[in-house]
């Protein structure tokens, strides 16, 4: 592997995915898909900084929104007391502050922190998770209590080259600069000594000890940078959302960015950008389609726990291996067989809850209730049949099919894996 | 004085409920290393078991069956999922259980709603017990006190008097060698998750009533418990029983003290200058962020807990 950060192949890889970044808002022009594309930039931020920990270092936190949260509510205080003596450049850099009040609060809580690795971490960043939450709600007067704390983005009558940051397309093209920025500097991190240093504490630090590192300070710098970069994110939010609520530090987004990163695979770098993007999609037309997304969601997660753990990105690097190795054409069919089934056991699945849900919340009267874009008596026992129906063939089937599948892809892996040694 | 008296009164209620709670986790913890998030899921899954036994049949089957049933399923959970997640390492038992939480209470949102249900005190046990300088004592609290030290006796004595608390002593320090003598390693497991996960039932059966039911009741409540475990140190069930009846009293003392910081040091013969926002917090504003702050000093200064052996 070339160890230069920016070699052909890289350089051609981050201008394109800058060009696609920029390019998009320009296909796509509703207000709607850009909102969405600023929420899944913030995201990617959040969630890479997050991947420091969790993937490169081996620490799983679950009180990563403080940094998030601080870094959001000192971008919106600044904003706030900038006021008029500020311009559109001013705001723009306004992130960076963020992120150093994210380094502060790592500077800060990542010395309680980082004695313990392991489980004893994720207990106690728990705990400061919950205590900041919990502050929060004790200082109406810097978190702006249940309101939150509200700003606007748009400073002074001036513009800088032509922005304001008024429209959201201009936050958009903010967002994509600064979520760029980031992902370089974080990606080059990876390739430092202490990045490398960060692997070998998660893979073994009685080694790492043994070779002279110090294990805490590597974990306390990871931390500290991880912090910076989430505050960074959260600034980021502060100016595109343009309010900081004290849901921002709470433990309800400290789960979604752990969801958001393993989702995605917290083996590779990338990883966490397509948990960021594929959350964000199911969170927001899946959400707009049923109340019961989370459920939905939590279930998909516990699937990816215990059928890829290491996330969607492992997968599409399996998929590459096997590509490379002329493998993936015998694979195909069966994917292309397995999708009916699968999909016949999600119809009857999501029919189930869906119906379930509708008796459950609606307002109990005789007449037909509209479950999924078709009206059904929900007291009449024929739509529970059709739903319990196609769930039972859908098992079925899959179990036929998918146990084929399973055959042949553990012949092809081991194939795979046969012509490497 | 009377204050001083019902607080600790209340405290040491509150404190052996919590009890119940963190002796199920450290137990799981300690036997199997799984720090099991959903922990107060399985609390919060008994008060609504029970809340439904108790509208079809009655307040006294639920005692006995709620906790039961909490116990099936978190012994299927175990053997259906957390012994699949375990192939993937800890992080994966990890973010399994924390998972297993949020589906939780998705589906208690899901079948009970969103708001809190009316779980009752059965009438028999509604009523004062004693009083006490003016104020009455609750013949619930009394019962509650009732249930958790006899299930700690019960506990106690199942794990040092009979042969399957030989065995799962045994398989907490040497689960290879307890298997090679013929056990059965998997099923005790099983055995303690499902234990640990019923009595987090039991729990619930005799705080849903007592507080409220509602769907937040789980998130309320977990995070207490991870810093009971903390605070006693990891795996210690002695340090969880001192940690729990510590933070049950701080946390009942704390909502009754109404001085502010700035009375606090004064004194100890220290003036703070007026006016700023945290000199006049009040202990009571406070509550909610003292079991925290006893957590970060802990692990300052001693940093296995209270009463833990080990450092990790």
């Amino acid at each position: 592997m070339n160890a230069a950060i920016l070699s052909r192949g890289r350089l051609a890889v981050w201008c394109s995915c800058l060009a696609l970044a920029f390019a998009l808002p320009l296909v796509l022009k509703s207000g709607f898909v850009i909102s969405l594309l600023c929420q899944i930039g913030i995201m990617a931020v959040f969630s890479l900084s997050y991947n420091m920990l969790l993937g490169q270092t081996g620490l799983l936190s679950f009180g990563h929104a403080v940094y998030y949260g601080l870094g959001a509510f000192a971008t919106i205080h600044l904003l706030n007391a900038i006021g008029k003596g500020g311009g559109p450049f001013t705001t723009a850099l306004l992130p960076f502050a963020g992120g150093l009040a994210g380094l502060a609060a790592g500077l800060l809580l990542g010395y309680v922190t980082t004695r313990k690795a392991g489980t004893t971490f994720a207990m106690i960043t728990l705990g400061i998770g919950e205590m900041v939450a919990a502050c929060s709600l004790m200082f109406p007067g810097i978190f702006g209590g249940e309101g939150g704390v509200s700003g606007n983005r748009v400073v002074g009558k001036e513009t800088f080259l032509g922005f304001s940051w008024g429209p959201q397309v201009e936050m958009y093209g903010l967002i994509v600069l600064w979520a760029f920025a980031c992902t370089v500097a974080m990606f080059a991190l990876t390739q430092t000594p202490l990045g490398r240093m960060a692997n070998a504490v998660r893979d073994n630090p009685e080694r790492a000890e043994f070779v002279g590192y110090d294990t805490e300070r590597v974990r306390f710098l990871m931390v500290v940078l991880s912090g910076f970069f989430a505050g960074i994110a959260g600034g980021l939010s502060a100016l595109s959302y343009e309010i900081v609520t004290a849901e921002t530090l709470n433990a309800h987004t400290s789960g979604i960015v752990l969801l958001i990163a393993f989702v995605g695979g917290i083996g590779f770098f990338y990883g966490p950008i397509i948990g960021a993007i594929l959350v964000t999609v199911m969170q927001i037309v899946i959400g707009g389609m049923t109340h019961a997304w989370l459920l939905y969601f939590g279930l998909f997660f516990l699937f990816m726990v215990l059928m890829a753990p290491g996330g969607i990105a492992s997968l599409i690097a399996v998929q590459r291996a096997l590509w490379q190795a002329g493998l993936l054409g015998r694979m195909l069919p069966h994917y292309a067989a397995t999708t009916l089934p699968v999909l016949i056991l999600l119809a009857g699945l999501i029919g189930l809850v869906e119906l379930s849900y509708a008796l459950l919340t609606g307002d109990g009267s005789e007449g037909p209730s509209k479950v999924m874009s078709m009206q059904l008596e929900l007291k009449t026992p024929a739509p529970w049949l059709t739903a319990l129906a196609v769930t039972g063939i859908g098992i079925t089937l899959t179990r036929w099919i998918g146990g084929r599948m399973r055959h042949e892809w553990n012949a092809t892996l081991s194939t795979l894996h046969g012509d490497r040694s | 004085m009377e204050f001083i008296v019902i607080s600790l009164l209340n405290g040491i209620t509150y404190g052996l409920l919590l009890f119940m709670l963190s002796s199920g986790l450290t137990l799981i913890f300690s036997m199997m290393g799984i720090l099991n998030f959903a922990h107060a899921s399985f609390y919060m899954l008994g008060a609504y078991f029970a809340y439904q036994i108790s509208t079809l049949v009655g307040f006294w089957p639920g005692l006995l069956v709620a906790p039961l049933l909490v116990g099936a399923v978190g012994a299927a959970i175990e053997c259906y999922g957390l012994r699949r997640a375990h192939r993937f390492g800890h992080v994966a038992e990890l973010l399994f259980t924390f998972g297993l939480a949020f589906v939780v209470e998705e589906v208690v949102h899901l079948i009970w709603g969103k708001v809190a249900v009316d779980y009752r005190i059965p009438a028999e046990l509604d009523g004062t017990l004693f009083t006490l300088f003016d104020t009455s004592f609750p013949i619930y609290k009394g019962f509650m006190m009732l249930i958790s030290v006899g299930m700690l006796v019960a506990l106690y004595a199942l794990l040092t008097r009979t042969r399957i608390g030989l065995i799962i002593q045994a398989a907490l320090t040497k689960p290879d060698m307890v298997e090679a003598l013929g056990h059965n390693v998997p099923r005790i497991f099983m055995l303690v998750f499902g234990g640990g996960t019923a009595l987090a039932g039991l729990a619930g059966v005799i705080g849903g009533n007592a507080f409220v039911t509602e769907p937040g009741m789980a998130a309320a409540v977990g995070s207490i418990v991870f810093v009971i475990v903390v605070v006693g140190g990891l795996g210690s069930l002695g340090g969880a029983f001192v940690a729990s009846l510590l933070i049950g009293c701080i946390q009942t003392f704390s909502v009754g003290l109404t001085i502010s910081i700035t009375d606090v040091f004064a004194l100890i013969g220290v003036q703070l200058p007026e006016g700023s926002q945290v000199a006049r917090l009040t202990i009571t504003q406070m509550a909610p962020v003292l079991p925290y702050l006893l957590m970060v000093a802990i692990l300052i200064f001693r940093p296995r807990g209270l009463m833990g052996a080990r450092e990790s």
